[in-house]
């Protein structure tokens, strides 16, 4: 075969065809960030104003707040490749098609995992998050909304042609993602009690890699079933 | 080597074969269900701190071995359907899990009303129930992915990749659940199923799960046998059969 491009430069390109794409439309871009603030807003309407109650709760509820926005915004992570015919040409590129996933899958997360790591100081210290906690919950964040970036391409790719994906995406990615969620939100929590979150990062940390080496393998493996019939 | 393989595999055989095979596996099952539950119930002493709530032990134990037993029988089948393109080891996979969800309901059902003697309330954030709880999830994530596709071979192969996915993921999820239950409670709560069981207690409970496992192998060979039938309803071997 000659004048195939390497897998990098393959890569590249999708990574900067999406950023392009997403600038065009950013105001769906913007649409899980405000999902995300009005999230942890109902949780002191249906709680309680007082801060030092919800300084209790405030890692877990970010936390949760920020894998429910996160999974709004995967589910129209491969639609419109699929639906317009681009994925197909994707798969018969010769490509590696799981490198060419990686790069959607992290272009998707700079645009929708990015800014929520970024906004998750401001909204936590709305629910009284103390300062000291900030570093610890935007790192836990940083490895935890790009875990469930894979773990949810995984989830698109495969709910990508069914009626009624959304729901169906949440109930497949939920239960697999409890566990990010069982160590971040401990490791917000070992911080407030002023003890060391190093363990729970460090897991974060295993399990993000975890699914880096084996996501794009069942990603690619999911759009070949979802294309190819 | 592989004659045998692939003619296990082709769907009049297999249909034959799991007919015939299913009242070896269902007789047996109930008579060990029913040798382990009078075993359980009447001759098994009495647990010295429990008394005889102890006794539903019979029940949870196996049904929540069981439950995990079949997820992985599930993935396993799921991953050789997907490797060897073998579509009786996807309809194995599919026949498996609704009863894996009813062992893992059981399970929970049993836990919790062994819950209320024990601690006190229905439900406790304990360890071993929450896994099982989130593993209902998976195997209910399973169904829906199956059932939301019209095309059977892209169901088929779609809810393997998940089932794979899955079986990775159990024990990330029962360590996890498992670190997050020890932080957050007292060590007050009592220990249930210590190793440290009477002998006479421990008999009826292999019993029980070798019925369980025979059970499992008489609701799969029905079931399957289901699954041939609705895949199969258009072939020529079938409507000779009928």
């Amino acid at each position: 075969m000659t004048g195939r491009a390497s897998v990098g430069a393959a890569a590249g390109l999708v990574f900067r065809r999406d950023l392009t794409l997403a600038w065009r439309r950013w105001d769906e871009v913007a649409q899980p960030l405000i999902f995300y603030v009005v999230v942890t807003t109902l949780f002191p309407l249906a709680t309680t104003p007082d801060l030092n109650q919800l300084r209790t709760i405030s890692g877990g509820v970010v936390w949760v707040a920020a894998l429910l926005a996160s999974l709004l915004a995967l589910e129209a992570l491969f639609r419109s490749d699929v639906e317009d015919g681009t994925m197909e040409q994707w798969v018969m590129t010769g490509q590696p098609l799981g490198w060419l996933l990686l790069a959607k899958v992290a272009s998707h997360w700079v645009l929708t995992g990015l800014p929520l790591v970024v906004m998750s100081p401001i909204v936590g210290t709305a629910l009284g998050l103390p300062f000291a906690a900030w570093g610890t919950l935007m790192l836990s964040l940083l490895l935890g909304t790009a875990t469930l970036s894979v773990l949810g391409g995984i989830g698109a790719a495969l709910t990508v042609g069914v009626r009624r994906g959304s729901v169906l995406l949440s109930l497949l990615v939920l239960p697999l993602a409890m566990p990010l969620l069982i160590f971040g939100s401990r490791a917000v929590g070992l911080v407030m009690d002023g003890e060391s979150p190093s363990g729970p990062l460090q897991l974060l940390a295993a399990i993000f890699f975890l699914s880096l080496s084996l996501g794009p393998v069942a990603m690619s493996a999911a759009i070949r079933i979802s294309v190819e019939s | 080597m592989w004659t045998w393989f692939h003619k296990f595999a082709s769907p009049p055989h297999a249909y034959r074969l799991l007919g015939r095979l299913a009242p070896w596996l269902g007789w047996p099952a109930l008579g060990l269900i029913l040798l382990a539950t009078w075993w359980g119930l009447v001759k098994a002493p009495a647990d010295y701190q429990q008394g005889d709530a102890f006794r539903i032990l019979y029940v949870h134990a196996p049904s929540a071995w069981m439950s995990m037993f079949i997820y992985v029988v599930m993935a396993v089948a799921a991953a050789v359907g997907l490797i060897w393109r073998i579509k009786l080891a996807h309809a194995a996979a599919a026949a498996s899990a609704p009863i894996g969800a009813s062992f893992t309901f059981l399970a929970l059902a049993t836990g919790s009303i062994w819950g209320k003697p024990m601690w006190g309330t229905w439900w406790v954030w304990d360890a071993r129930l929450t896994s099982e709880l989130i593993l209902l999830f998976l195997y209910l994530g399973y169904m829906a992915l199956r059932s939301s596709f019209d095309d059977p071979q892209r169901a088929d192969r779609a809810s393997a990749v998940l089932a794979i996915v899955g079986v990775i993921n159990v024990p990330i999820i029962h360590y996890s659940v498992e670190w997050w239950t020890t932080l957050h409670q007292p060590a007050s709560v009592t220990k249930i199923d210590k190793p440290s069981i009477h002998i006479e207690m421990l008999i009826p409970l292999f019993i029980m799960i070798v019925g369980f496992q025979l059970y499992y192998g008489w609701a799969l060979s029905r079931r399957l046998r289901g699954e041939i039938l609705q895949r199969e309803r258009n072939a020529t071997w079938l409507t000779k059969t009928a």
